[in-house]
């Protein structure tokens, strides 16, 4: 049984080439570079935001937390632009949804967390976070997609004539 | 230093999730996002073991904030992870989505577990 393809994040930015049977990286070198000076800017900027609100030693890690969901939020916005409102220049969406969001949202320290504060003698935190986390990133995703359709769709009746 | 430590890992690890998702991509058919998966636990394994020699005193703060901060947290992703567990329940997938969700954390921390038990038992 297969089920139907979900949309991508890491789809690749082809210029009409059949990519499927050609090796992964032929004519992956721009999309490359884009990803690679978007997942510089992504972490630098979670790494920032580490900074300005440091963790608290043994409490829930609420900068990764909101790193993650609002990181979550955009993307959704993202790809409903992307994919559905407009056809932007084949490097946006890896430069952006795979390096930029990407290298900003996290799914190890999420996962490492859990384990410390398991370790420390957190029970409740971790799970806490375990479970806020998913349900918060998830709801995040699903809302900015709604929303995102929703707004375009009124902007598009919005320019046709009456 | 410390921002160009974090600069430099995001360079790699972005760059290795794309190309380790278009390679694992390629080699199934089902819908299931296997290339999301693979990146996150195995970005989940590589700082579990590096959180796991730091408190042994085997990683210096600089190589946790080049493998760490920069490498495995541009490696893993929570945004494509979401959004691709979010397009398989729209595409009438449900059940694979949930599994998606269940099965990422659940491998994502049984690695960072091995991840710190290996170097513990490595370093002490």
């Amino acid at each position: 049984m297969t089920s139907p393809r979900p949309e991508t994040v890491d789809e690749p930015a082809e210029h009409g080439a059949p990519a499927r049977r050609a090796p992964v990286w032929r004519g992956q070198g721009p999309a490359v570079a884009v990803v690679a000076v978007g997942g510089a800017a992504g972490a630098s900027a979670r790494y920032g935001a580490a900074l300005l609100w440091p963790a608290r030693t043994g409490g829930f890690p609420w900068t990764t937390f909101w790193v993650n969901v609002v990181g979550c939020c955009v993307i959704g916005v993202f790809m409903v632009l992307v994919t559905e409102v407009w056809a932007p220049h084949p490097l946006v969406r890896p430069f952006f949804g795979t390096g930029v969001l990407g290298g900003f949202t996290t799914f190890s320290t999420y996962a490492v967390d859990i384990q410390r504060l398991l370790d420390e003698g957190h029970p409740r935190t971790a799970l806490a976070y375990l479970a806020a986390t998913l349900v918060a990133a998830l709801a995040a995703v699903w809302a900015a997609v709604a929303l995102t359709r929703r707004v375009s769709a009124r902007w598009s009746a919005g320019r046709e004539p009456s | 230093m410390n921002w160009v430590l974090v600069i430099v890992g995001g360079m790699v690890g972005a760059p290795l999730r794309y190309l380790t998702d278009r390679a694992v991509q390629a080699r199934h058919d089902s819908g299931f996002p296997w290339g999301t998966f693979t990146v996150n636990v195995v970005g989940c394994l590589v700082l579990g073991a590096l959180t796991g020699a730091a408190t042994a005193g085997a990683a210096s703060s600089h190589l946790q904030l080049l493998l760490g901060t920069g490498l495995c947290g541009a490696l893993t992703t929570y945004s494509t992870f979401s959004y691709e567990t979010l397009r398989l329940a729209e595409n009438g997938a449900r059940p694979q989505a949930a599994a998606n969700a269940i099965v990422s954390v659940a491998a994502g921390l049984g690695a960072a577990f091995a991840g710190v038990a290996a170097a513990q038992s490595l370093w002490s």
